[in-house]
């Protein structure tokens, strides 16, 4: 069985995927994990999360090209000169 | 508590750690290679720290305690010495026997009037608490395998037995002792 490890580095961060570690049953899982990510002091606190708990999403779709919605799909560069140019403003350069 | 027990205890988490050692690269996965690992490097942190104190006592040091001693002065256990190279049921067997008596002791060790020793033994304490945790978890998972239950019959009544040494010792005291002996009178 895998286990994914998550490992908070410190008291109120965000936890962070440390790695995986294999193991019979949750008990030795947890055994393990604190070997590989705790023993240093690298961790304040770990969690232990059997791989099939984990629900991976890989597709996301995006068929009518939707660009407005991704921060960069909406250049403002170009229409603020457009905008500029139009008032008589645009910049020397 | 006088010198010569701490020199068994220290002696115990000495060659134990050593033996526990023999599997680091070839446990049964690496998860366990890693944690089983780990166990013995603590156990020969303690080791170190015991022998600091009976040193101190017997006005020598550590190392000289740990490395200059003849094979037959040790004074650990016969359940240590044993090499058990590649037997993993018997080795989680002697894991768990020496986890549950060496707690009887460590406890003992705590209640001690001198505060450093005491103090010694509660930080000793701590981190065989995950031993324990180890041992436990193993005994669980192997409390119907028969190999594991019968080497649990064989090997307890060793844990007392300090007065004589196995076969196989003295190998592991030349390999332990090689590179100390190996530049006499060496400052390392």
């Amino acid at each position: 069985m895998i286990y994914e490890v998550f490992r908070q580095e410190r008291k109120g961060q965000a936890f962070a995927h440390a790695g995986s570690v294999e193991a019979p049953d949750l008990a030795f899982a947890d055994d393990y994990a604190r070997e590989q990510f705790g023993r240093r002091g690298e961790s304040t606190a770990l969690w232990v999360v059997p791989r099939e708990s984990v629900h991976a999403i890989e597709d996301f779709v995006d068929e009518l090209q939707k660009n407005y919605h991704r921060v960069d799909g909406y250049p403002l560069k170009e229409k603020l000169a457009k905008a500029r140019e139009r008032a008589g403003t645009a910049r020397a350069s | 508590m006088n010198a010569q027990e701490l020199l068994e205890l220290a002696d115990d988490e000495l060659i134990l750690g050593w033996r526990n050692s023999e599997w680091t690269g070839i446990a049964p996965l690496l998860e366990e290679d890693v944690a089983f690992s780990s166990i013995a490097q603590n156990e020969i942190g303690h080791a170190r720290a015991l022998y600091e104190l009976a040193a101190r006592e017997l006005g020598t040091t550590a190392d000289e305690l740990a490395f200059d001693r003849e094979p037959g002065e040790y004074r650990c256990s016969k359940l240590v010495q044993l090499r058990l190279i590649p037997d993993w049921s018997r080795t989680i067997a002697r894991h768990c026997i020496y986890e549950r008596l060496d707690q009887a002791r460590i406890k003992a060790l705590k209640g001690q009037d001198d505060p450093e020793l005491a103090g010694l033994a509660a930080k000793i304490d701590r981190e065989e608490a995950y031993h324990r945790m180890h041992a436990e978890m193993w005994a669980e998972r192997l409390a119907e395998e028969p190999r594991f239950t019968a080497a649990l019959g064989e090997l307890e009544p060793l844990f007392d037995l300090r007065d004589e040494h196995v076969p196989e010792f003295e190998q592991l005291w030349q390999e332990m002792t090689s590179v100390r002996r190996s530049v006499a009178g060496a400052t390392w």
